[in-house]
């Protein structure tokens, strides 16, 4: 009963004191309640920006050669979406350099092979990866692809045959599962990444703070002379950085989904000319999400608050914490990776299977065995994880490393 | 009563290896006394008064305190000292009364009996005044009083100060001397450690002179005197060590 009481005192101070501690606030507060707004409106109405005055520019298209095939180069010089500039033979670096979005080189005697049925390769020439570099490239493709199946439907009318012929068959392609499925697929792939990287960030500062910044501060000494013993001071501090952990992630959470709703009343979506943001997500799922970060954040609170204890300074400790954050991004990444499904060996492998996991129930899906098994293991880490920092908090070695 | 038997402490260091920094000391301290350590910088005295203190482990040698032994219940032996050093902080976003406060609820004081403590340690170190600073904002005599009152809270039997006056105006290490002082007339076992000889000679019934790591004499300051011949503590205190 003593341990507990103190641990709850212990606690409650570090509570007190890191709730007037402006950086925890900035750390704990204002950054999960303005990256995710900051990160969807802002970015996200940046990029829309970018792309409707991309496709509003009329792209410089270069057309090599040709000379000899004027019915094409006609038709193509008639195309309203594109802007032809004089041919040069330094295209490749014009488009690299972005003064042409994209370049067509038409084959000698073009016009002809095409009368006479032989096959002629065009070439089109584009940056890629570039935006605006497609969109010169779109309108030459479309041309061209309309031109093959044109000149198809000439030589089979020329030769009696059907139009059928064209299409022996059709294919349909119908979206059986249900809008909450699809949607919890899209937005669980970025969530449960967002989530694991904002409870590591919510619990950086005070676990750095209530460690190494104490030693710092020479507040430590004037700890360990209480009576309370060492693991009860680790437990009331872990739970202060559990805390700010999962503050942090509830209040991203909170404001992603006012984001979502946000983005959607402002019908930001579509200006793109993308399709609709769908936001199927019920909220027992995003509850049973969350429950499965509760060992997660307490192993990322232990194992934080172990490497602070270890460092003498508080720079020091960010030194060690910036790798950790690296290495455990990489894990995180799982949910966005296609293709990369829950089984039984990565349901062990910490970050990777809370991640997996979480995407899986975001879109609907329950395996109740696997969830067991990662909140489990999760569960151990953490176990593990809070005896290595109490372990640390009782080796003088580390309280006093100089 | 304090009660050191042979305490050792040796440190590793990769440059320098092995550092006995605490090298076979013993001594006693009485209740209603003052017992000063007295030692140049790097003798071992912080690290002596630590061990008392349990923040570190004796390497040999034992010590107990009011009958507490610090290996095997140190956490018994903090509910019964109060230890005030340089290295001793304040939280500096907490109040002077949240501080003592949460020394008060951690050494296990009742609600009722905390507030009886509190009233009558502010009272008496007159810090009414700025209770409900916070610490960071308090000038460097009143953080002192503080720091004192967080000793004070639990009213143990034993203090520990080591270099309690250090970097402080003369003013603010009067309060110091004259809160020691009281100590001892309230029967309390009181250790001191400093490198000033004229606050030993002040302060101390018992003097025990430490040069590394080592208890080079021990007794009133008048034995210390009649021992080396000479009068002034300094001549004493060098006499003592280069005695080696």
């Amino acid at each position: 009963m003593s341990g507990l009481r103190n641990i709850g005192i212990v606690y409650r101070k570090e509570l007190l004191d890191s709730l007037r501690d402006r950086r925890t606030i900035i750390s704990m507060i204002v950054v999960p309640m303005l990256a995710m707004p900051v990160l969807m409106l802002g970015m996200g109405s940046l990029a829309i920006r970018l792309v409707t005055q991309a496709r509003q520019e009329v792209p410089k298209v270069m057309v090599l050669g040709g000379e000899d095939s004027p019915k094409t180069l006609t038709a193509l010089r008639a195309l309203k979406t594109i802007e032809i500039v004089p041919a040069s033979q330094d295209y490749t670096n014009l488009i690299s350099e972005k003064r042409v979005r994209a370049a067509v080189e038409i084959p000698v005697g073009f016009d002809a092979a095409l009368q006479s049925g032989e096959k002629r390769t065009v070439q089109i020439y584009v940056y890629e990866g570039e935006i605006k570099s497609s969109f010169g490239a779109q309108p030459i493709e479309q041309f061209f692809r309309q031109l093959s199946d044109t000149t198809l439907s000439e030589r089979l009318a020329a030769h009696n045959f059907p139009q059928r012929l064209l299409k022996p068959l059709e294919i349909r392609k119908t979206n059986v599962a249900p809008p909450r499925k699809v949607s919890g697929n899209l937005i669980g792939s970025i969530i449960p990444y967002l989530l694991i990287l904002m409870c590591m960030t919510g619990a950086i500062y005070p676990s750095v703070d209530l460690t190494a910044g104490e030693k710092e501060r020479g507040t430590m000494e004037t700890l360990l002379c209480s009576p309370v013993a060492r693991t009860h001071l680790v437990y009331g501090k872990c739970l202060m950085v559990l805390t700010a952990a999962l503050v942090t992630t509830l209040l991203s959470l909170s404001s992603m989904g006012a984001s979502f709703a946000l983005v959607k009343h402002l019908r930001l979506g579509g200006a793109g000319g993308g399709a609709p943001l769908s936001l199927a997500i019920d909220l027992s799922s995003l509850a049973v999400a969350f429950a499965m970060m509760l060992p997660m954040a307490l192993f990322f609170s232990a194992t934080m608050l172990a490497i602070g204890l270890f460092s003498r300074t508080s720079k020091e400790a960010h030194s060690y914490l910036q790798p950790l954050l690296i290495v455990t991004i990489m894990p995180a990444v799982a949910s966005l990776l296609p293709g990369v499904e829950l089984n039984s060996g990565l349901a062990l492998i910490p970050v990777v299977n809370i991640s997996l996991v979480t995407k899986e129930i975001l879109s609907g899906t329950y395996h109740w065995n696997y969830i067991a098994l990662i909140f489990g293991s999760t569960c151990v880490y953490a176990g593990m994880a809070l005896a290595v920092a109490v372990a640390m908090f009782k080796r003088e070695s580390v309280l006093f490393r100089t | 009563m304090i009660e050191a038997r042979q305490l050792t402490k040796v440190f590793r260091d990769r440059k320098r290896g092995e550092i006995r920094a605490v090298d076979g000391v013993s001594f006693r301290c009485q209740p209603g006394q003052v017992f000063g350590l007295l030692g140049v910088n790097g003798a071992g005295k912080t690290t002596c008064l630590r061990i008392l203190g349990t923040i570190l482990q004796p390497s040999s040698g034992t010590a107990s305190i009011g009958g507490f032994d610090v290996v095997t219940q140190p956490e018994r032996v903090r509910a019964n000292i109060g230890l005030l050093s340089t290295a001793t902080a304040l939280y500096g976003r907490l109040t002077a009364q949240e501080t003592v406060e949460y020394f008060g609820r951690l050494h296990g004081l009742t609600e009722s009996l905390l507030r009886q403590r509190l009233e009558s340690i502010f009272n008496t170190l007159d810090m009414n005044e700025f209770r409900h600073r916070r610490c960071d904002q308090l000038s460097t005599g009143m953080k002192q009083k503080v720091s004192i009152a967080r000793t004070l809270v639990h009213d143990p039997p034993v203090m520990i100060f080591d270099e309690p006056t250090h970097g402080l105006d003369v003013l603010t290490a009067r309060t110091v001397v004259g809160f020691i002082r009281d100590c001892r007339e309230r029967g309390k076992t009181v250790i001191f450690s400093t490198h000033v000889m004229r606050e030993a000679e002040k302060l101390c019934d018992v003097i025990a002179i430490i040069h590394n790591g080592r208890i080079m004499a021990e007794g009133t300051l008048a034995a210390l005197r009649e021992r080396t011949g000479a009068q002034d503590l300094d001549d004493v205190f060098v006499k003592l060590v280069e005695g080696t």
